[in-house]
């Protein structure tokens, strides 16, 4: 029944159920208790320290890491979860290699970096499957409508219903918890513990999620912001850009809708992907989709990307990540036709003509706002905030992706959502 | 290859590198695979009173301290003397020394302080063809107890008085092992040479717990739910070790008593180190204890690269080289300046000179808003935290400051020797004119 890599055309089960599970298995291995206390030791708990410095949240990286080293990993998860709820599910998606790692003085100095995330996934699993460590202050009888249940909202609604407010968690999609159930790559986010967390997270209580309430169909912003105190706009990117392109082709569709649809998959094994796949993009959401295409037994992955290696805004660990995994990167390459089975490139800036063999062919060139109320002022393309999340509307505040400032990144949105909460408090409570 | 040979009190060994009185050395297996690993010695493990042997505890016997990666930096135990019988030993002794003439095999002794057993143990030793024998006046655990190990080397006049009986009895070259645990190294050492001791011998161990259980609180290592102290050694000792020698090596009483230096001896480099304080050879057990016998290898590989490199071709040369300049605090040059520097080249910018400099000693470090750290000439001191917490090597220095040049923190120049004894903030100085 197994098909092989080279079964033509786009289909399902080209591996079987156990190679897969094996393919989309932790991409980083828990560290053992063993391995935690020797990457522990390498830190040198630095003044003022620049990995700390780097984290959007704001972790004090330093001190959760000497809680490890004396054996008191639960401690140091309270000290990551005080500044992030969602560090567990930060400790696996975010490119630390571009964040904290970065700038860990040993990484500037021997080129290996204390292992940040892997030791702050250690603390974090240690209490997962403990009762939080957060509690609800006093009822403040104030209501606050949080639309968007990814990293940003829940964030956000924690932080709110830790100060004592009533939230209600709004969500277009059918399940809560945004791109961390529906947009990281698979092997970054084993074992469901996106649902995991998300219950984790919402068993503070005094939070209502309510599911399939989209914003501009089902919701509207008037109608929030008569029936709650505060709204917090935490809606995503839900648009993709569009590519314009000469010809037809069966296998054409947007990345990030078959990201979706194969993390919702129980074990992948119905999900259709190509022999040869090319996927068009230069960002994280080309290298997940490509990289899964390739996990999930497509005979050639190519990443078609319009500038030079330099311009990606894929890291360079992601790149390695891909190429590594077997995914071909094509720099330079203008789409510019397609027919049935290829697709036609340009050599950017020239008359040069590439035309590859691809079945499935993804697009994964970038997401776009999608439906944000009207009222609401824009920039670049964004709900325009300040620095503590408020927008162009009293009493309306904004975080994520859907907002300005910050890169798009999990733990970006973490921090929009948690700042917004607390300035939501604060004028709250002044009765503003 | 540099020649290595070692004359220690008459005992030849093919390097100065013995293995101490202990675990390692308590069976013919054991010693018969240290020679074989290179050892230029060893201090077969004390023997006891024939008769029953002692037993030991049958629960852990060994506790420790450890650094980073668990690197083991302390180790205390509780073990006694070997309790094994002492024909055993002796039979074994005999076979070894036989198979192995140009090691240097001495057999520590410990026996209640009276002067017949004393005399019937070296009597039994004597055929075992032996070197000569060390006296166990220093374990801290357990014996001493029963009046016997550092009982003994707390009190300068039993030393004397047992090594005088040793002397009696036999013509062997005697070392004395002394205990540190007493406030003054010393009289120990000078009650050794009135008696007539060839040797000293030190450090033994440390009185110590290494940790208390959480959980039952007990001091570890803990047997059925109580603990002993027990005897610390280790890299964590040698500093201690380091001063006791050179207070022997240097005091014009025992300065010509020769000294087998013991204490956390790990590399080649801690056993130049304590040769240079005055030690004749060094023993050696937790670096065995911790990595087996063949770290000697990288002992003999690396002593024999130093004395190369510095035209040396006997160990006898290093011995004592840096007595002279070990004194008292009073001695020290007040007029002395230095300052720490910091190499930027180097520098990786973790900020612990800046933490520890700000909160803990004299602010004398700069921290600008892109993290280059740089030191405030007048306000250093010159303690030197910052180049010691500094975790890349040669990155902080300590920079002399030359004569007549000003130092910024006194606006003075820097001025010529001058010590305590003559400085004007010493009460005790009397005007000399």
């Amino acid at each position: 029944m197994s098909q092989s890599h080279q079964a033509a055309g786009i289909a399902a089960g080209r591996k079987t159920r156990d190679a897969i599970a094996e393919s989309f298995s932790d991409l980083h291995p828990p560290l053992s208790a063993h391995e935690a206390l020797v990457a522990a030791d390498r830190c040198y708990f630095c003044h003022d320290a620049p990995c700390m410095t780097a984290c959007p949240t704001s972790i004090d990286i330093p001190l959760f890491i000497r809680q490890i080293a004396t054996g008191t990993e639960e401690a140091a998860a309270k000290t990551i979860f005080d500044q992030n709820i969602l560090g567990g599910m930060c400790a696996r998606v975010c490119p630390t290699e571009t964040l904290c790692e970065q700038v860990c003085v040993r990484e500037v100095a021997e080129g290996k970096p204390v292992e940040i995330g892997r030791l702050q996934r250690f603390a974090t699993d240690s209490v997962m499957d403990r009762p939080q460590p957060y509690s609800r202050a006093a009822e403040t009888g104030k209501t606050v409508a949080v639309v968007g249940a990814g990293p940003a909202g829940l964030a956000c609604a924690h932080r709110l219903a830790m100060h004592g407010h009533s939230v209600t968690l709004l969500d277009a999609r059918a399940k809560a918890g945004g791109l961390n159930e529906f947009g990281i790559a698979a092997y970054k986010s084993t074992d469901d513990f996106a649902q995991n967390e998300l219950n984790w997270l919402l068993s503070i209580g005094g939070i209502t999620v309510e599911t399939g309430k989209a914003l501009g169909a089902d919701l509207s912003l008037g109608q929030l912001q008569q029936d709650y105190d505060a709204v917090f706009l935490s809606i995503g990117l839900a648009g993709v850009n569009a590519l314009t392109l000469d010809g037809n082709h069966d296998g054409a569709i947007d990345a990030v809708d078959w990201i979706a649809e194969m993390r919702q998959s129980k074990d992948k094994t119905d999900i259709a992907v190509g022999r040869n796949v090319v996927v068009i993009g230069g960002g994280m959401t080309a290298v997940d989709a490509a990289v899964q295409s390739k996990l999930l037994g497509a005979e050639t992955v190519t990443i078609a990307y319009r500038k030079g290696k330099e311009n990606m805004s894929a890291s360079e660990y992601e790149q390695d990540l891909a190429t590594s995994k077997g995914v071909h990167i094509l720099f330079n390459a203008t789409p510019k036709s397609l027919s049935d089975g290829a697709i036609t490139f340009t050599r950017t800036g020239t008359d040069e003509e590439i035309t590859l063999a691809a079945d499935q062919v993804m697009r994964a060139i970038g997401q776009t706002l999608e439906a944000a109320p009207e009222a609401i002022a824009l920039e670049h393309g964004k709900i325009k905030i300040d620095e503590v999340g408020r927008t162009s509307v009293t009493g309306v505040w904004a975080g994520g992706d859907c907002a300005t400032g910050g890169e798009d990144l999990t733990v970006t949105a973490v921090a929009e959502g948690r700042d917004a909460a607390e300035d939501i408090h604060a004028t709250l409570m002044k009765g503003e | 290859m540099a020649d290595l040979t070692s004359n220690f009190i008459g005992i030849k060994s093919p390097n100065p590198f013995w293995l101490a009185s202990a675990p390692p050395t308590d069976k013919e297996y054991n010693v018969r695979r240290a020679f074989e690993a290179g050892w230029g010695g060893v201090v077969w493990k004390t023997l006891g009173e024939d008769g029953p042997p002692v037993v030991n505890v049958n629960g852990p016997r060994y506790g420790a301290i450890h650094g980073a990666d668990r690197r083991l930096l302390g180790l205390n135990n509780i073990e006694l003397i070997t309790d094994r019988p002492l024909e055993v030993n002796l039979e074994e002794i005999t076979r070894v020394k036989k198979d192995y003439p140009d090691r240097a095999v001495v057999v520590s002794l410990m026996v209640p302080c009276e002067e017949g057993p004393w005399r019937d143990i070296l009597r039994r030793v004597e055929d075992t063809g032996a070197d000569g024998v060390e006296l166990n006046f220093g374990c801290p655990h357990g014996m001493a107890e029963r009046g016997m190990g550092s009982a003994v080397g707390q009190v300068p006049e039993y030393i004397q008085m047992v090594t005088e009986w040793v002397k009696k009895h036999s013509d062997y070259p005697c070392i004395v092992k002394l205990t540190p645990n007493i406030t003054n190294i010393l009289h120990p050492a000078k009650a050794a040479l009135a008696g007539g001791a060839d040797a000293v011998s030190l450090i033994n161990t440390i009185n110590s717990i290494t940790s208390v259980n959480l959980d039952t609180f007990a001091p570890e290592p803990t047997i059925d739910g109580w603990g002993a102290h027990g005897g610390y050694c280790g890299p964590a000792v040698k500093p201690i070790a380091l001063n006791m020698v050179a207070e022997i090596a240097r005091n014009p009483e025992t300065a010509n008593l020769p000294i087998s230096g013991i204490g956390g001896v790990t590399t080649w480099r801690d056993a130049v180190e304590f040769m240079a304080l005055g030690a004749g050879n060094v023993q050696v057990c937790t670096a065995a204890m911790t990595y087996g016998f063949k770290v000697v290898q990288e002992m003999i590989s690396g002593l024999s690269q130093y004395m190369d490199e510095k035209g040396i071709t006997s160990v006898d040369e290093i011995v004592g080289r840096a007595v002279p300049k070990a004194k008292d605090w009073q001695d020290l040059n007040l007029n002395f300046v230095t300052k720490a520097e910091i190499n930027q080249d180097l520098c990786i910018q973790c900020g612990r000179c800046y933490a520890s400099c700000e909160d803990t000693s004299h602010q004398a470090i700069a921290m600008s808003e892109d993290r280059v750290f740089t030191v405030k000439d007048d306000e250093c001191v010159a303690c030197n935290l910052c180049v010691n917490v500094c975790p890349v090597e040669d990155c902080i220095t300590m920079r002399e400051i030359p004569l007549g040049e000003v130092d910024e923190r006194t606006g003075k120049p820097v001025e010529t020797y001058a010590n305590w004894t003559t400085h004007p903030n010493n009460p005790s100085v009397v005007a000399g004119e």
